[in-house]
């Protein structure tokens, strides 16, 4: 019998991107919940290289590296559609995802933990970025299209995880003028209600997220 | 309806040549053209306007960016000889490492490439770190891909290219036989391919090109 185990953590938005694939999927699956400041030594097996979760093991076989598992979801199972069938079409996929992972998520931290001069500097970097993703949004519900797909999976993190950071940061950042369909995008996803039963709750990431703000301010 | 087949790449670009490489793989016709980086086409511009560079593959005038990217597009679209495996847990691992190749190995070959004298020595030993990965991967094959060249090989053919090049320049071994057989045997292996050595930039116009970027790095010895 198949047997699926999925190595993570409750707050990382990337241990959550597989769980909604998961789900999409309809997989049964094993949650290990990891401590990342003592990680186990199954994790350590699994995940030589990276020593990080999220860490997908399907009958033994571990597999790293959110977007890559993602991908194997998509071929494994059967279930709602993560990636387009069209060629053209999955290679956008592909695209915007690693758009996400190599530029937003960097500038987005980088607005967030950044002081002083370069605070300002940061935060005009991200809506600049951000603003690419607005015009690819524009007059698609979803960056999957009527459903969501790869990208949106992709995106909890810059459409549930980044409002509340930005707000605990006191950072304004998805503003109507400058990313309206962006911000357009984001209600959508947090009313969409397959993906708010796959986020963690938002007032204990708040008291997750404050806990280290708070750690990084005060060893500066 | 005749295909339309585009690649933009520069002259040395390793990435575009991933590209280079599949397309010939795949028995495919295309056009060419040869981008000057430092005074990029409108065209280019406007078929990559977020990252601005090549490789870009335009089929049928719709563009793909990203090499990897178009690897894989370029495998799902042509079906002969295939580049990924067909098993999704392999297909898996190809991805893994490719992607392991790009974010860590390059890195650290590049550190390796840049320092001198103690600070080399460790840099070296902490890429071997990485080979070490990479000479698992090889076991019981000949390619990444298993007997022939694929996507994984492809991924990598940066490697086989450039470590060569950098142990000319800097007179260090980057990549120790003894220590790492298979990882040596691979770099051979893929640049005596017929297909691969074909394609290869000139090398001494690599030579040139590795040293004046080593050129700011280098302390003044005095």
């Amino acid at each position: 019998m198949a047997e699926v185990k999925l190595f993570g953590v409750w707050a990382s938005p990337f241990s959550r991107r597989i769980e909604m694939a998961l789900k999409l999927k309809g997989v049964k699956y094993e949650f290990i919940e990891e401590d990342l400041k003592k990680k186990s030594p199954l994790l350590l097996k699994y995940n030589p290289v990276h020593k990080q979760i999220p860490v997908l093991v399907h009958n033994g076989k571990p597999i790293a590296e959110s977007l890559v598992i993602l991908e194997y979801i998509d071929e494994t199972w059967e279930g709602p559609a993560i990636l387009p069938k069209d060629p053209y079409e999955r290679a956008q996929a592909r695209f915007w995802a690693k758009f996400l992972d190599e530029k937003c998520i960097p500038a987005m931290w980088k607005a967030c933990w950044s002081t002083g001069d370069e605070r300002e500097k940061a935060r005009e970097e991200v809506i600049e970025i951000l603003g690419i993703l607005d015009n690819e949004i524009k007059g698609k519900k979803f960056f999957g299209g009527d459903n969501i797909g790869l990208v949106d999976i992709a995106g909890n993190l810059i459409g549930y995880w980044f409002g509340i950071i930005t707000e605990l940061a006191g950072l304004e950042i998805v503003t109507e003028d400058k990313l309206p369909n962006f911000r357009k995008w984001i209600n959508e996803y947090n009313n969409c209600s397959f993906v708010k039963e796959n986020l963690p709750p938002k007032d204990k990431l708040i008291v997750f997220l404050k806990a280290r703000f708070e750690a990084f301010n005060t060893s500066k | 309806m005749a295909e339309e087949l585009k690649l933009f790449r520069s002259w040395s670009s390793p990435f575009a040549l991933r590209a280079v490489h599949a397309l010939k793989i795949k028995g495919l016709e295309y056009e060419t053209i040869l981008e000057d980086l430092k005074n990029k086409s409108d065209k280019l511009l406007e078929y990559n306007p977020i990252y601005k560079k090549v490789p870009v593959l335009v089929h049928n005038g719709k563009p793909i960016c990203e090499s990897l990217v178009i690897l894989e597009y370029i495998d799902e679209t042509w079906k002969q000889t295939p580049l990924l495996p067909q098993d999704p847990y392999e297909k898996a691992m190809a991805r893994f490492w490719a992607k392991f190749g790009d974010d860590k190995v390059m890195q650290s070959v590049w550190t390796a490439f840049i320092s001198q004298g103690k600070d080399q020595e460790e840099a070296i030993a902490q890429a071997g770190g990485d080979f070490r990965f990479l000479e698992e991967q090889l076991k019981g094959k000949k390619f990444f891909g298993g007997e022939t060249i694929g996507y994984l090989d492809l991924a990598f053919g940066w490697f086989a290219n450039l470590t060569g090049i950098m142990e000319v320049i800097t007179g260090q071994k980057l990549v120790n036989a003894e220590e790492f057989p298979l990882l040596s045997a691979w770099i051979n292996n893929f640049a005596d391919d017929p297909v691969i050595k074909e394609l290869w930039p000139p090398h001494y116009k690599m030579v040139e090109k590795f040293q004046a970027m080593r050129e700011p790095y280098l302390k003044k010895v005095a």
